[in-house]
């Protein structure tokens, strides 16, 4: 019964997403306002009907109701009871609802709180919202259903695939799915103003807490799914540029680009039509990441049950919207003509700088990722892209953006000079050198990790300087310096926190990428290895069950240089009965300096082998990205971006285009 | 002048676009046909696998090898759910009785496959238990299902990725079966 009422709730969902998309559309184009406030009890009921589909479903997976085929292919009675509720989400049909919910609860945001929008751009918003509604239920009830029953039921389930049986699966896919459908919500905004013909600073205003919120999301979610890959996957990499990890990368390049041109369209009213295009490209790349996911044309160790005739439907719900879009953006962009000049050395400048740097480098990714597919479409030859041309093009783009991205905070708007900024350029250059020579001492070369080093260490030292500049540090005396501290915006705090965040992470993808040292060999209980300075000892192994796992689980531990017990690890090779397979559970000691990180394997003549790494700066890649979404977070807590308030006094102040009178 | 070329310029992004889908298009078409195999043209590698079935037959080189007609050879496995699709067009294909069918159980456990057997129908003549997925390796398996035709002499002519469809059995396999039996 329950998963019947989910169905029906789901064609609800999408009759109320047919009216959504189309009667405020026509209220705004007749002015009426009856028409155009049918969006918003839609929008809210929308998010009723989903929701029941998308509990019952949950409902289905944690009573592990086998007439429901969704659960019987993907759960199991022996299934612990975190992943029977995360496994929601672990199937193709669940994580498209799961998408689905999430539109579904942005859309009913806009509607609960949008109080500060025009009329008839939050009717169009909201119309632009329910048509990619209506696409993706449309997508679910005739591809994809997760409520077809099976008769007769089988005795058991499947069970989920060992390695998505992880807590990574509750926290990966929701963030991810957070950032791909946050990003639906800018593009709503964009069409909705490329229909009203108006791009404007209070538009760029309006877009701008939806980028920051889809961006932080995004930003966690792959932080997360790199983190899961490094400690499940057992061989100690965190990135692999698979295709369905650059999947989430584009749209990240992308969505950063934007979140930066929006700040120079909102303060200075520039760059408009380039502003919406982001908006447009962001999610259209969300987009094709879902395609390239789920049609099969990539293979990858993400992929879902290959399935054409869904791919057929991604593919054509792509071209509408994308295609659609882009028609859209032709007819209106070249009347989108932006105000402000601006000086070569400026703020403006610097953040055009970024902008082309990371549409680059989103293309570059773009083309690594599809190429092999193109070439393959064309000419029938078969090529594979793989590290290596990312890492000679992707890189290469990443250290101007860095260099660059330390110096545009310090310029002012419209027109900058460099001999302003010599103090903080010494300190600046004297600090990245310094520690440079260090690391070059200690390690002994290789000189381009180290050159990757200072990097990381420039644009950290940048926003230290730029930190200590605002707040009149070293002149002033403390008190002011804190009072000035705490004046500070918090959008400003926020982008230094991101940005030293993302030095962090530099230093954490080079240290470990350089100097990881690594043992491997066969180990009987007893006997140790040696690994720069850390002894391993193996006291034991021995076979332990699990909830529905029997797993082979080895007792290390490590002693330091100075003969302490640093860490006691138990790395596991874990086989599953339902279905049946082998999974290696890494065993991860995390310091400050480095990680320690072991693996175990089924034992040949009663020794293990045994794989032991030491990663330095391992932690700070996920930290330092943690530590981005985190500034977000807090630029996104703003006065100025908070929904409400503050607009209808700014609103008097800097737009007429608020109150689109159109003439 | 300015004002046609601001035209043409924000027509670009459209037709970068267009380009990509049409290209995406014709690539999914190709793919799940055209994953080449170097084995293709090859003969099959040496390999002997016991049977999965009490009393059954087991699958070896030397029987694909033998000079008998072109044979079907499935990969399969129980835990694998586009298998269970594709049972029921294999067992059409059985029943048509001019089609030899021989399979590869691969990484499964036999108890598992047996009942996957007992549940959905057993098509296969031989079937040979490849529980380490040792020899899937030299076959060049990928991702199971995969389907191959191998001819009387036991070259591989045709290998298939990913389920079959009824679509797939009459424009590629049947081809390719009746080519390799003449």
């Amino acid at each position: 019964m329950i998963p019947e009422i989910g169905h029906f709730a789901l064609i609800l969902a999408l009759v109320l997403a047919l009216v959504q998309s189309s009667v405020p559309l026509f209220g705004a184009a007749r002015r009426d306002p009856r028409l155009m406030d049918v969006a918003r009890p839609a929008a809210i009921g929308q998010l009723l009907f989903v929701a029941t589909a998308f509990f019952a479903l949950m409902h289905a997976q944690i009573v592990s109701d086998f007439t429901v085929l969704n659960v019987v292919q993907n759960s199991n009675t022996a299934k612990p009871l975190l992943y029977k509720i995360a496994g929601t989400w672990g199937s193709h049909e669940g994580s498209l609802l799961l998408w689905v919910l999430i539109l579904a609860v942005f859309g009913a945001a806009v509607a609960a709180f949008g109080d500060n929008l025009p009329e008839t751009l939050r009717a169009r918003v909201l119309a632009v919202q329910a048509m990619i509604a209506v696409g993706f239920l449309l997508f679910i009830l005739l591809s994809s259903d997760p409520f077809i029953r099976v008769f007769p039921p089988p005795p058991n389930g499947n069970g989920l695939n060992p390695l998505l049986q992880d807590p990574g699966l509750a926290f990966h896919p929701p963030f991810l799915y957070l950032g791909y459908v946050g990003f639906s919500m800018t593009f709503a905004f964009a069409i909705a103003a490329l229909i009203e013909g108006r791009v404007d600073p209070a538009w760029a205003r309006w877009v701008r807490p939806w980028t920051l919120a889809a961006w932080c999301a995004l930003t966690v979610g792959i932080a997360f799914g790199s983190l899961w890959a490094y400690y499940e996957l057992g061989w100690g990499g965190f990135w692999f540029w698979d295709p369905v990890e650059n999947a989430s990368l584009m749209p990240w390049l992308a969505g950063t680009a934007l979140l930066h041109s929006a700040i120079v369209t909102e303060k200075r009213d520039a760059l408009r039509s380039w502003t919406v295009l982001l908006a447009i490209l962001t999610f259209s790349l969300s987009l094709l990441g879902t395609f390239l996911v789920r049609s099969g044309v990539l293979t990858s160790v993400h992929a879902f049950a290959v399935d054409p005739a869904r791919g057929v439907f991604v593919l054509g719900l792509m071209v509408i919207a994308v295609g659609g879009s882009l028609t859209l953006y032709a007819i209106r962009a070249p009347s989108l003509q932006g105000g402000g000049l601006f000086a070569p050395i400026s703020r403006e400048a610097g953040l055009v700088l970024n902008n082309w740097l990371l549409a680059t480098a989103a293309a570059t990714v773009i083309i690594g990722t599809l190429y092999p597919l193109l070439l393959d479409a064309l000419t029938g030859q078969q090529v594979s892209v793989g590290p290596p041309f990312f890492n000679k093009t992707f890189v290469p783009l990443m250290v101007p953006l860095v260099i660059a991205m330390a110096l545009g905070p310090m310029l002012p708007w419209k027109r900058a000079d460099l001999a302003g900024l010599s103090a903080r350029l010494r300190f600046m250059l004297a600090v990245t050198v310094g520690v440079a020579l260090f690391v070059w001492g200690v390690s002994g070369g290789p000189i381009l990790p180290v050159l990757g080093i200072g990097l990381g260490v420039w644009l950290i030292a940048g926003v230290a300087a730029d930190l200590a500049t605002r707040t009149g540090l070293f002149r002033v005396g403390w008190h002011e310096s804190l009072r000035r501290a705490a004046g500070l915006p918090r959008a400003s705090w926020g982008m230094s926190i991101a940005h030293a965040g993302f030095g962090i992470a530099i230093l954490g993808i080079v240290a470990n990428t350089t100097w990881t040292q690594s043992y491997q060999g066969l180990l009987r209980p007893g006997e140790h290895a040696e690994l720069d300075g850390y002894t391993l000892t193996l006291g034991s192994a021995e076979r332990v069950p699990g909830p529905n796992y029997d797993a082979l689980r080895a007792d290390m531990t490590v002693v330091g240089a100075r003969g302490r017990v640093v860490a006691r690890l138990h790395p596991e090779q874990r086989d599953y009965a339902v279905p049946p397979m082998q999974t290696t559970e890494a065993a991860i000691h995390h310091r400050l300096g480095a990680d320690l990180y072991a693996v175990v394997g089924s034992p040949q003549d009663g020794a293990f082998p045994v794989r032991f790494y030491v990663k330095p700066l391992a932690p700070w890649i996920w930290g330092g990205a943690l530590i981005m979404a985190l500034g977000g977070l807090i630029s996104l807590s703003d006065r100025r971006l908070r929904v409400g308030a503050p607009v209808a006094r700014r609103r008097v102040k800097d737009a007429p285009a608020a109150h689109p009178a159109r003439a | 002048m300015a004002a046609t070329a601001r035209r043409l310029g924000a027509l670009i992004p459209l037709g970068i676009f267009l380009a990509l889908a049409l290209a995406l298009a014709v690539g999914m078409r190709l793919d799940l046909t055209t994953i080449p195999s170097a084995l293709i043209g090859k003969p099959v590698p040496d390999f002997a696998l016991p049977p999965l079935l009490e009393g059954g037959q087991g699958l070896s080189a030397a029987d694909l090898r033998g000079g008998g007609g072109p044979v079907l050879v499935n990969v399969f496995a129980s835990w694998c759910i586009p298998c269970r699709e594709e049972q029921p067009m294999l067992m059409d294909l059985a029943r048509r009785g001019d089609v030899t069918l021989y399979a590869i159980n691969y990484k499964d456990r036999p108890q598992a496959a047996r009942q996957f057997l007992a549940e959905l129908g057993n098509p296969f003549t031989r079937i040979g238990a490849d529980r380490a997925g040792r020899v899937a390796i030299d076959w060049g398996v990928y991702g199971v299902p995969e389907t191959y035709v191998v001819d009387g002499k036991g070259k591989i002519v045709l290998k298939h990725v990913g389920p079959l469809t009824p679509q797939a059995i009459a424009d590629e396999i049947l081809p390719a079966l009746r080519g390799a039996g003449r």
